[in-house]
């Protein structure tokens, strides 16, 4: 047994550390979404108007709509482009798994801005997307609607969450024994049949790990809408950015923060109930 | 070339179900079957025993349609089996781990095979609910794979396998996973299933016991190759080869001298028409026993020796028997109290059964019943 001064001071630093970084912002956060701000000063009087605002103005829904679009968008694209890949790679690359598993996994040691910029270069007027239709013919003008719009974001969100996806789905299908799939063949069902009866179904938990992970991830970003987004693809996060900014708001942004927050929690919450169901030993 | 080539094919004669013709694969560099042919009967019980990495289970798979075969052609019943995907053969497994649906309860995992071809729903209920109390097991039908013990998954791992009505049933190892009890109800409720069906098994095992209970023959795999495929009795009482008698029971192995029709070995001499020579010859050690006036043997060999190890198992008793220059003899007598000193025994030289030498394997098997 591990004496009580051993407990309590191996568990001291990582207790000050989520109470400290963690919880305290949170306190924080959660009392400002409750105060106010007059005149350029905070005022400690509390008062449910930010949320009412939330409520009234149709600006902040028709944003939190759209941000609730891009990251199911987002969503759709990576498992449509993870979930085939990790298949691919679990039941038929063969020795070339291990190789194309580092492929996949090698953006993820790439920063976030710089892949952020990359796809800037590649879709501005002067980029590479628009150099090779010029050059190939197709379109005589450069055109600018491939940046700065709710499509750039999700091309982007969809590159950098796809490997979020992968992962979850690829252990999840690396999971199955091979011995169900053999049994399901066995049995008189090809390979569509054994698909969908028995590897999709044993592969849930997975896909809805991804699917959280792609969704949550795009739903708080607000670097993809400033680098590629433009003004009509703002999202939420980009509303609370500068409201803790230029705007000097922090109630409000508090609000609004608290929001994303209770959506996040209670989506991580749902899906974890659901992977539970599709888990079996 | 494999003994079973030259052993003749045992009693089942007249049609073929399934027929393994020249069968060998190798994985890369390793050839796993050599040469492999034999033939299983309709409702026949085979069963092909053999350590691990004999292959056993390699043509097992082979069968099922998990493995194509490097060379040779499988043929069933008049169609060649081995270039159909596995979906479109009239065969079913039972896995070794069962291979049960976990998101599936029993009676959707019995009902797969019907629905993957769409029977007419009031058929597959039918038939499932006939499958489980087949097994035994319809008061289990709603639950989970994941909350039945191993003896009961066993049961739906068959009646999901014989649903389908195959003509071949292909069971690997389905009962190594159990414990010793279990094991052997399940054996002799393997064996009337088997027999009220009425469909062609072949089993693999690498427990001779096993073998021995359940099968109508054996096929002894070794290193890839046929090594004897005969019935129980027949595998036991005329071995091959030295590997087989020592692989199936236990056994003493003699390497004697032949001249004119009788053999020497040690102090020991019998007839015997083999031809002149060196010669390996079986001695079972129940053919052995203690010398008693009462006991008429034909063509009786008597001996003396010294007993120098008795171990008892109940109703026999095995005994170590030193004939003189360090050659020990294996005798099993029944159970008779404690023995010691000089003792005089004998055997029939009927029982020393001439088999052929083998390749060099040094691990004595004798007393090793489980090669694992």
């Amino acid at each position: 047994m591990y004496s009580r001064t051993y407990k309590a001071v191996i568990s001291a630093p990582p207790l000050l550390w989520v109470g400290l970084f963690l919880l305290l912002p949170y306190a924080l956060m959660f009392a400002h979404s409750f105060w106010l701000v007059r005149d350029g000063s905070l005022i400690h009087h509390w008062n449910l108007q930010n949320y009412r605002a939330l409520f009234t103005n149709p600006l902040y829904f028709q944003v939190f709509l759209r941000t609730a679009r891009i990251a199911a968008s987002v969503t759709l694209c990576s498992l449509l482009l993870g979930y085939p890949l990790a298949y691919y790679l679990s039941f038929h690359a063969g020795p070339r798994k291990e190789l194309l598993y580092q492929l996949v996994i090698v953006p993820l040691w790439v920063s976030y801005l710089v892949r952020g910029y990359a796809w800037k270069t590649i879709l501005g007027s002067d980029g590479v997307l628009n150099g090779f239709l010029q050059y190939l013919h197709i379109t005589r003008e450069p055109a600018s609607f491939f940046l700065y719009s709710p499509f750039a974001v999700v091309l982007m969100l969809t590159h950098i969450y796809t490997p979020f996806v992968f992962l979850p789905i690829y252990a999840a299908l690396e999971h199955i024994p091979r011995a169900l799939v053999e049994a399901s063949q066995d049995l008189g069902a090809d390979r569509r049949a054994t698909f969908l009866r028995v590897i999709l179904p044993l592969s849930i938990p997975g896909l809805l790990a991804g699917a959280t992970f792609a969704f949550v991830l795009s739903l708080g970003d607000f670097l993809a809408p400033l680098l590629v987004g433009g003004p009509s693809a703002t999202m939420i996060a980009n509303i609370v950015q500068s409201l803790f900014g230029a705007a000097y708001d922090w109630p409000l942004g508090a609000a609004i923060s608290v929001c994303i927050l209770l959506i996040t929690v209670s989506l991580l919450f749902a899906t974890e109930r659901l992977e539970k169901r599709w888990s079996f030993k | 070339m494999s003994a079973g080539a030259i052993s003749p094919q045992g009693a089942t004669s007249g049609s073929t179900l399934l027929e393994v013709r020249s069968v060998a694969k190798s994985f890369g560099a390793t050839q796993v079957l050599k040469n492999i042919s034999l033939q299983i009967a309709p409702g026949e019980f085979l069963t092909l025993l053999g350590e691990s990495g004999s292959g056993k289970t390699t043509l097992l798979r082979l069968i099922a349609g998990f493995e194509q075969p490097t060379s040779g052609e499988i043929w069933m019943s008049n169609e060649r089996l081995d270039t159909l995907p596995p979906y479109k053969r009239r065969v079913n497994t039972v896995f070794q781990n069962y291979a049960l649906f976990p998101h599936l309860n029993v009676r959707e995992n019995v009902a797969y095979g019907l629905r993957v071809k769409a029977a007419p729903k009031q058929e597959i209920a039918g038939r499932v609910e006939e499958a489980l109390r087949m097994v035994k097991m319809i008061s289990f039908a709603d639950a989970r794979p994941a909350t039945l013990s191993g003896g009961q998954q066993q049961r739906i791992a068959l009646a999901r396998a014989l649903i389908n009505r195959p003509q071949l049933l292909l069971l690997d190892e389905p009962l190594s996973a159990l414990d010793a009890n279990l094991r052997k109800q399940m054996q002799s409720e393997l064996k009337a299933l088997q027999r009220e069906v009425g469909i062609a098994f072949l089993f693999v095992t690498h427990d001779q016991d096993e073998a021995m209970a359940l099968s109508d023959r054996i096929a002894l795999l070794r290193n890839g190759a046929l090594e004897q495929i005969a019935s129980p009795r027949e595998i036991y009482s005329c071995p091959a080869t030295a590997y087989t008698a020592e692989f199936i029971g236990q056994t003493n192995l003699l390497r004697g001298e032949v001249k004119n029709g009788l053999v020497r070995w040690g102090a020991l001499q019998w007839g015997t028409s083999h031809a002149n020579g060196a010669a390996l010859f079986s001695v079972r050690p129940e053919a052995i026993r203690l010398a008693d006036v009462s006991l008429e043997l034909p063509e009786a060999v008597r001996f003396r020796g010294i007993i120098r190890q008795q171990i008892y198992s109940g109703a026999s008793e095995l005994l170590e028997i030193d004939c003189g220059d360090n050659q020990i003899l294996r005798a099993r007598i029944p159970a008779s109290g404690p023995l010691s000193g000089e003792h005089e025994f004998v055997f029939s030289a009927s029982d020393a059964v001439p088999v052929t030498e083998t390749r060099a394997t040094n691990r004595s098997r004798a007393t090793d019943r489980e090669p694992r």
